[in-house]
Parts: structure tokens; C-alpha cells; sequence
């Protein structure tokens, strides 16, 4: 490129720089509010089809009718809980530009291929729902069962692709950055040879399967308190809580390795986790508590237990909130009760878990005692609530930054001074759609008995 | 042609579809919205609802393509568009929002009144959306967004003589190509009656929608000078000319009621009417901004392009069934029940769940072992593995045998 053209860019990249910021925390939570109520939509997206299909599958072996009208009555779920996916990614699509065109417009040539590539899984899903689900009477059996096969493959690939640029902003490479402009960019390594993804797309994935399988089972566990309890509704509790419970222990051990990722690549944000203020030798884990001053206040400590789980070694040293200027600090009480609210969730749904399964073990039946289904019942909220929670840990432990120590927040945030109106039209629009998708849920339940 | 201008071809293709398609599942829901009360009206309304319904959530999908296409391969004139135009941006998504949810909601409605009100709903969104996306593109084409974090005004970007006459415009034109469309839908079915009344729409929209094009080249006269020279001078006047005759011919099929080829016309005169600003604005992006200063560096375009390419085989094929299937009218939930049950009772020698339940239960040891006790990555990978194994194996045992019988 010759010099003068290289001026004229510098130019244009000093004009696009960080706005004004009056609105920045506005613009966050702005940002966080779509996530909250784009990711437990997704959920079903990830692990709704497949569990269709299974159910679709046992009516092509056997015949029998009711696999069929479960399947079909399910399929109209998907497709109302789809149609509200799609919108809520829309707007989250348009927030990466409308919130953060700093950072778009800097990292767009490095990052943007992720959704370029998941806009095909998108058409996908899209295209495959819509035989799915309108092909019912029209297409052969088995021709319909094979048109479901790709929305869930199309629900991996989407979230895969979504992740690895979470995974890239966590971890980022593939690029030089220097004076505000990228150079020497490979979006293939940024994306996909990047080493920091895998754990959160498997632990993603599985967090799907859970939220899915434990809403719908809360959802016929709640019938059957109230007297429901035929075979159809035994047979739509258990197929999506088999695969919960499964998934739920699984996920205990994923998460561990999950924190060991953190550990070795965002030292910050493990130490937000456990309120560790200063680096130790021998670091403590605590439950609860409130982190000031440096410290966690009132938690109950367990010694050595961090250092243990992050590196395998009770003496293992672990780096501090101290290791980095307070400017570069996340907020480590929010970061630290969603850590802990994630884990304690988790714990409480293997341990529900391992009941379930321990009594198919022995008895080969679900288990008969009211209070398992009661549990059921709570399972469902808790396991969106440890979702969200998850992602506050992640996304909120990465701050100050938005791409990690390359770029902060502050510097990605829009100039435009509308946030405050486009946040409470934001609210209330999503407000009014939860109350509809919670009222269609009701109709097509109630239809269902 | 060169590298840089490759994946903004193909995103303005992505752009023409979106138009098309999308634009007219907007015009179904305009036709919602002056559909009036009464009988007749919910004739109207239930026609434009069944014909988009299987369709509409992979037609919008082109407008996520688009998206994401400039915003990895433009990313500098990407980020200028969004922060100068979020107010028009923000109208188009929350437009979006309720409309996807007035789609959702529609499946629980039981009673006329029910569903109603929620056609209201999606049917005023269907407007607000296409006018607030049309104002956009007048944004860029009149030159009034720059390069810059906002780049220019965030109200006379989009309230402008040009945006108006673009956003009235892709209102108009959604309107006719849809109600094109549903005349062609309503005769496959048997509703010649109800075609009729399409028709009279489709003619009176099609004469709005040419009004709308020539007052919109007028404005551009004195309100986008450069577009306008290049629109009806320069290299865009091929494409004007095709757009003009393919609206006419259009309207001269819909006149002789020959649905099927208008409808391909129809889409031609959008298409065309695109093509046509691409060329005359061609080469610039923005305002002070070129295509080529703003695109992304080469290896971002070889990437975009493959992928694009390679998705482009997947997705193509996938399009054509579904619109096979629907324009053969296959989709369409008539509620009969289909024809018998394909019973394959082939009984299986039981395999036996209790091996299922020790195989998951040794994938679960591995799997910790490799994942949870070993740290090297590789281990790692072979842990994971070892999980996903754990559940698959141990699904049939983790189901209770009375309740779904799953092994055969
Ligand atoms: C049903 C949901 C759910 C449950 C039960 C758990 N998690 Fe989780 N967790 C998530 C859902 C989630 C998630 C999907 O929301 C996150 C956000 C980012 C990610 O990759 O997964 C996450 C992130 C996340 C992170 C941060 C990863 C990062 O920043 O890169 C850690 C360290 C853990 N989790 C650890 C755990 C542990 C030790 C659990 C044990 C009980 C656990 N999670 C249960
Ligand atoms: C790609 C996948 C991504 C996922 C799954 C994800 C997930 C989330 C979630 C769930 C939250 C909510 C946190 C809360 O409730 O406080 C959040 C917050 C946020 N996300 Fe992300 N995010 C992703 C990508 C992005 C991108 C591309 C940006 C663009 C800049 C971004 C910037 C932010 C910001 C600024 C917040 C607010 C943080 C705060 O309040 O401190 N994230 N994200
Ligand atoms: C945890 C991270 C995310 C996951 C796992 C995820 C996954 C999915 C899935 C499976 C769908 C299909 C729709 C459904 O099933 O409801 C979907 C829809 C969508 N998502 Fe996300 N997503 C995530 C975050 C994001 C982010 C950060 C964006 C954009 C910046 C985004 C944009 C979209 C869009 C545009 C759609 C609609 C696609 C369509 O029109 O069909 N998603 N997402």
C-alpha cells in the first residue's frame, strides 16, 4: 500500500475511534439483557431437536401413535421458542454494531467470519424447521424424520461458531494490533486454531441439554403435582431428564476443567471468582462472603482447595487481583456470586441427578417420591438461572475488556447518545414478548391434556 | 473485478433476495394491515399468514448475511453505518422483535378476536420494518454517513427527502411483489375467488409502487445529485431500464392473470432497482470512503469468500426444497393425518441395557481420568470424547423401561 493511502486509513480509523461515553454502563447492561433472554432460547435450539427426534424415532420403530403426537406437539414448541430465538439473535446482531462499532469496525476482519459462517447454519436450522415442522402430514415418515436431522446438526454448528468468537474475544489471536488498526489477520487461526474455545463450547453444549431437559421436565413434573401423570406425560418427563441427568454429572467435570482453562489464560479472572485479592501460595477457596479490601469477609474458607483444583497442587501459587493496575480489575463481587451461583446450582442438579439415576439403577422406574418431582419443579428455573449466571461470569470477569487485554469496553462503545431510549424500548419490548412466549407455552400445554 | 469487491457482490446478492423474499413477507403482513374487519378481512389475513409461515424465518436469514458479510469484510464502514444510523437500525430490529413475536403468539391464539389482535401487531411492524430499512439505504445512497463513531447527523441521516422516498418505496414494492405472490398461492389451492381479490391489490400496488419509483427518482434529482447522473446517464442505466420493463411486464401478467411468470418479473424489477444503486454508487462506500479503503485485509476476503462458496452449495439446494415443497403446496397444515404408520416391529435380540449401563460407567471413569486428572490437551480432547460417550451409552439405561421402550 502506498504511504499516502496508508494516511488516509489511519484517518479513517481516528474517526471511527471511541465515542463519547456518557452511556457506557446503559450500553452494558443493554447488551447483558439481550444475552439473558437470547441464551435460554437457544438452549432449546441446541438440545430440542435431537430430543424430537428421539422421540420421533421410537414412533418409526414401533408405531405407536403416542411418540408421534408427543413429537408433533413438541415440535410446535420448538417452533414457537425458534421463531422467538431468531428475533432476540437479530437484535443481538444489530447490538454488535449499534452498541460496539468500535469494535466491530476494528475487529470485524477478524472475528466476523465466526458469524458469516453461522449465518449458513442459521438457513439451516431455518430452512429444515420450517419442513419440520409444516411437513407433517405432506412428507413420508421417514423423509420427515430426516428433515430434523439437520436443525440439530445446524444447532451445533451454530453455537460452535458463535463461541469460538466468544473464545477469541477471551483469548485473542490471529492479528496484530497496533495504533488502533489490525494487521496481519487470519481469521482461520483467530477462530478455530484458537485453544481457549473447546471448553466453553462443550460446556455450552452440555448447559443446553440441561436447561432444555430440565424446563420441560419441571414443566410435566409441575402436571403431575397436579394429577397428570399418564403415560404420554411419563414419557415426556423422562426423555428429556435422562439426557439432563447424564448431562448434569458430565458437566460437574467439564466445569473443572472449564476453571483450569481460566486459570492458565485469564489469571484476573480466576482471582475475581474466588476474591483472591493477592497472589498466595496455597490459595483458599471460600463459600460465600462479600470481597472487600482485598479480601473475602464472612465466607467459609476451605484452605489450600483453589490452588488444588486450578493447578493440581496444594502448594500451586495463584495469582492475586494484585497481579494487575485496579484499572484493569473486573468487578469481582458480581463476577463472584455468579460464579458461586453457577456452581452451587450445579452441585444441587447432579446431586438431583444422581437420584434419578441411582433409582432407574436399582428399579429400573422413575423414582415415585413427591418430593423428587418438587425438586423438579425448582430444576427447571435454576438450571436457566445457572446459564445466565455463567455467562455473567465469563462476559463480566473479561471486563474492563472487551477483547481481552487488547481492547477495553470503554474504547468499543457507540457515540450516540440514544442508549437510554433504545434501552427502556429494548425492556419493554422484551418484557411484553416474555409474557407472550409464557402465555403461547400455557396454550399449547393446556392444548396438550 | 477484484478481490475486494467480491464478498460486497455477494452480499448485495444477499441484499436483492432479502428484498424479494423478505420484502414480501412484509407485504403480507401490509395486506394484514388494511385487510379491514369482518369475514372477508380474515380471509385475507389467514391467506398472508399461511403463506409465509414456513417460510419466513429462512427468508430472514438473508438479512443476517448481509450483516454479517459487511460487517467482516467492510468492518470500518460497518461500524460507521451502525452508530450513525442506530436510531433507524433500532426501529428495524425492534420491528423484527414483534413481529417474530406476533408470529409465535399466533399459535396460541384461539378465538377471531385473538388472532386479530396480534395480525395487528405483526402487520404494523411489517411496515415499520421495510420503511426503517429503506431509510438506511437511502442514508448511504444520498452520502450522508462518513467514517466516524457517529459519522454525521443520528436524525437527518435517515430524515431526509431520499431516505423517505426509499423507505416508501421498499413498503410499496414489498406490498405488490407479495400480493403478486399470494394471487399465484391462492390459485394453487383452489381459492380462485380469493385470488381475484389479490389480484385488484396486486394491480393497484403495482401502479402505487411505480408512483413511489418515479417520485423517488425525482427526489433523488435534487436530493442525491451524483446517484442520480449515474442512475440515468451512467453505467446504471442498463439496470434502470430492466427494472422499468420487468415492473411493467409485471403488471400486464397480473392483468392477464398469469401468476407464475409475474412472479418471477416481480422479482427481477427489485433485483434490478438494486443493481442499479450498486452501480451508480460504485465505487463508493460511504461518504469520503471507498469500497476498497474500506474492505478488510486478504486473507479476511479469501476466507469470507470461501466460506460463503462452500455454504453457498449446502444452502442452495436446501432453499430449493423448501420452496419445492411449498410452492407445490405440500406445506401447508391442512390437520388430516398422514397416511399409515410405518411399522417396523422388527423385534432386535435385546441388547442388553445393563451392558449399556457398565459401558457408560467406564466412559465416565475415562473420562475424568483423561479430562480431570491428566493436563495435557490431547488427554483433554480424549476426556470430552469419553463424556459425550458417557452419555450417549448411558441414555437407554438412564430411561425407565415401563415408560419408553427403548431398547429392541
Ligand atoms: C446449566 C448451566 C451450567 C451449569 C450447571 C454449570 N455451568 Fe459453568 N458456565 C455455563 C453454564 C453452566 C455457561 C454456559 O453459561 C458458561 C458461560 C461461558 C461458557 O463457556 O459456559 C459457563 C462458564 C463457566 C466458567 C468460565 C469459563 C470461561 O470464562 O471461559 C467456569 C470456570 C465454569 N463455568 C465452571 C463451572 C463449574 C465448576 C460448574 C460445576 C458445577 C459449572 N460451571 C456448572
Ligand atoms: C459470542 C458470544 C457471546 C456470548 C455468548 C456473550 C454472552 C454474554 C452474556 C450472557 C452477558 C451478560 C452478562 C450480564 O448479565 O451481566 C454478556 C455481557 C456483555 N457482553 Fe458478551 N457475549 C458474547 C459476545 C460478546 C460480544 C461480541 C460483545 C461485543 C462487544 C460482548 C460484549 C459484552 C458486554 C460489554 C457485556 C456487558 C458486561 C458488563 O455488564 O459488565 N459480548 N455477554
Ligand atoms: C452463547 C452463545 C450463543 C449461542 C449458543 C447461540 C446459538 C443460537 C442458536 C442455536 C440459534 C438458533 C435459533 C434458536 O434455536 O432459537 C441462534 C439464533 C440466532 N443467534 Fe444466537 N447464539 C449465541 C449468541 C449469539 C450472538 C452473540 C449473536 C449475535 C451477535 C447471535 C445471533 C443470532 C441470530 C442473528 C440468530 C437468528 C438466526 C436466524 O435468523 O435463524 N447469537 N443462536
Amino acid at each position: 500500500m502506498v504511504p499516502e493511502q496508508m494516511n488516509h486509513l489511519a484517518a479513517i480509523v481516528a474517526a471511527l475511534g471511541p465515542g463519547e461515553q456518557k452511556y457506557l454502563s446503559q450500553a452494558r447492561q443493554m447488551q447483558a439483557l439481550s444475552f439473558a433472554v437470547h441464551i435460554p432460547l437457544v438452549a432449546f435450539g441446541i438440545a430440542f431437536p435431537a430430543m424430537i427426534l428421539f422421540v420421533e424415532s421410537r414412533y418409526l420403530r414401533t408405531g405407536d401413535e403416542l411418540y408421534r403426537t408427543l413429537a408433533r406437539r413438541w415440535s410446535r414448541i420448538l417452533a414457537a421458542l425458534f421463531a422467538a430465538g431468531v428475533v432476540t439473535g437479530t437484535i443481538l446482531s444489530f447490538e454488535l454494531g449499534l452498541l460496539w462499532p468500535n469494535f466491530t469496525g476494528t475487529f470485524g476482519s477478524v472475528f466476523g467470519l465466526g458469524f458469516a459462517i453461522e449465518g449458513f447454519s442459521f438457513f439451516m436450522e431455518a430452512i429444515f424447521i420450517g419442513i419440520y415442522i409444516y411437513g407433517w402430514n405432506r412428507l413420508s415418515p421417514r423423509m420427515h424424520f430426516a428433515s430434523g436431522i439437520p436443525i440439530a446438526i445446524a444447532g451445533f454448528t451454530g453455537s460452535l461458531t458463535v463461541i469460538s468468537v466468544n473464545g477469541w474475544m477471551n483469548h485473542p489471536i490471529g492479528f496484530r494490533y497496533s495504533h488502533g488498526r489490525v494487521t496481519d489477520v487470519h481469521p482461520l487461526t483467530a477462530l478455530f486454531g484458537n485453544s481457549y474455545f473447546w471448553h466453553e463450547l462443550t460446556h455450552m453444549y452440555l448447559a443446553g441439554y440441561m436447561v432444555a431437559g430440565f424446563v420441560l421436565a419441571s414443566a410435566y413434573a409441575s402436571g403431575r403435582l397436579g394429577g397428570r401423570w399418564g403415560r404420554y406425560e411419563r414419557t415426556a418427563l423422562a426423555v428429556p431428564l435422562a439426557v439432563a441427568t447424564l448431562a448434569s454429572v458430565a458437566q460437574i467435570f467439564i466445569g473443572d476443567w472449564n476453571g483450569r482453562e481460566v486459570a492458565t489464560n485469564q489469571p484476573t479472572k480466576l482471582a475475581a471468582f474466588e476474591g483472591l485479592g493477592k497472589t498466595t501460595k496455597g490459595a483458599p477457596v471460600h463459600i460465600l462472603g462479600w470481597y472487600t479490601d482485598g479480601h473475602v469477609e464472612y465466607g467459609i474458607p476451605l484452605p489450600r482447595l483453589l490452588s488444588l483444583l486450578a493447578f493440581h497442587s496444594t502448594d500451586a501459587t495463584v495469582k492475586g487481583l494484585d497481579a494487575v493496575p485496579s484499572a484493569d480489575r473486573p468487578p469481582v463481587n458480581v463476577v463472584r456470586y455468579a460464579f458461586q451461583t453457577m456452581v452451587g446450582i450445579g452441585t444441587g442438579l447432579a446431586l438431583l441427578s444422581v437420584v434419578y439415576l441411582a433409582t432407574l439403577a436399582r428399579r429400573k422406574r422413575l423414582p415415585e417420591s413427591t418430593w423428587f418431582y418438587r425438586a423438579l419443579v425448582v430444576a427447571g428455573p435454576l438450571s436457566v438461572v445457572a446459564l445466565i449466571a455463567g455467562w455473567v461470569t465469563t462476559e463480566v470477569g473479561r471486563q474492563p475488556w472487551v477483547v481481552y487485554e487488547v481492547m477495553r469496553t470503554s474504547e468499543a462503545v457507540t457515540g450516540a447518545d440514544v442508549i437510554p431510549v433504545g434501552y427502556a424500548t429494548l425492556a419493554l419490548v422484551y418484557l411484553a414478548l416474555a409474557a407472550g412466549v409464557a402465555w403461547v407455552l400455557l396454550r399449547l400445554s393446556r392444548r396438550s391434556t | 473485478m477484484h478481490l475486494y469487491e467480491l464478498p460486497l457482490l455477494f452480499a448485495l446478492v444477499g441484499l436483492a433476495l432479502y428484498t424479494v423474499l423478505g420484502g414480501a413477507d412484509f407485504g403480507a403482513g401490509f395486506w394484514q394491515l388494511v385487510a379491514g374487519r369482518g369475514e372477508r378481512a380474515d380471509e385475507i389475513r389467514d391467506e398472508a399468514h399461511h403463506a409465509m409461515a414456513p417460510v419466513w424465518e429462512a427468508n430472514h436469514v438473508w438479512l443476517i448475511f448481509v450483516l454479517t458479510v459487511v460487517w467482516t469484510a467492510y468492518p470500518a464502514g460497518f461500524g460507521s453505518i451502525a452508530s450513525t444510523l442506530s436510531i433507524p437500525l433500532f426501529i428495524a430490529a425492534i420491528g423484527i422483535v414483534m413481529r417474530g413475536g406476533a408470529y409465535a403468539l399466533r399459535a396460541g391464539t384461539r378465538t377471531a378476536g385473538e388472532q386479530r389482535r396480534v395480525d395487528t401487531v405483526f402487520a404494523v411492524s411489517s411496515v415499520l420494518t421495510p420503511f426503517a430499512l429503506g431509510t438506511v439505504i437511502g442514508a448511504i445512497a444520498s452520502e450522508r454517513v462518513h467514517v466516524g463513531n457517529p459519522g454525521g447527523s443520528l436524525v437527518t441521516s435517515w430524515l431526509n427527502p431520499t431516505s423517505i422516498a426509499i423507505g416508501v418505496l421498499a413498503v410499496a414494492s414489498g406490498a405488490y411483489t407479495s400480493a403478486v405472490f399470494l394471487c399465484g398461492d391462492a390459485i394453487r389451492r383452489g381459492e380462485h375467488a380469493l385470488a381475484e381479490r389479490f389480484r385488484n391489490r396486486a394491480l393497484g400496488a403495482g401502479l402505487a409502487a411505480g408512483g413511489a419509483a418515479i417520485a423517488g427518482l425525482i427526489v433523488l434529482h435534487f436530493d442525491a445529485e451524483r446517484i442520480f447522473r449515474r442512475l440515468t446517464q451512467g453505467v446504471g442505466l442498463p439496470a434502470l431500464i430492466v427494472s422499468v420493463l420487468a415492473g411493467l411486464a409485471t403488471l400486464a401478467l397480473v392483468w392477464r392473470r398469469r401468476y407464475e411468470p409475474a412472479r418471477y418479473t416481480a422479482a427481477i424489477a427489485v433485483a434490478a432497482t438494486i443493481a442499479g444503486w450498486a452501480l451508480a454508487q460504485n465505487p463508493v462506500f460511504l461518504h469520503g470512503l471507498t469500497i476498497r479503503e474500506a474492505a478488510a485485509g486478504h486473507d479476511t476476503l479469501v476466507a469470507v469468500v470461501v466460506a460463503i462458496l462452500v455454504g453457498a452449495l449446502l444452502l442452495f439446494p436446501s432453499l430449493a426444497l423448501l420452496f419445492r415443497l411449498t410452492l407445490g403446496g405440500e406445506l401447508r397444515d391442512s390437520g388430516q393425518p398422514s397416511g399409515g404408520a410405518p411399522v417396523r416391529s422388527r423385534r432386535r435380540a435385546l441388547v442388553s441395557i445393563r451392558l449399556d449401563a457398565r459401558l457408560s460407567v467406564a466412559f465416565l471413569v475415562a473420562g475424568i481420568g483423561f479430562l480431570t486428572v491428566a493436563n495435557a490437551q490431547w488427554a483433554h480432547a480424549i476426556g470430552v470424547v469419553c463424556f459425550f460417550g458417557f452419555i450417549l451409552s448411558g441414555y437407554r439405561a438412564a430411561l425407565p423401561a415401563d415408560v419408553v421402550d427403548a431398547g429392541e
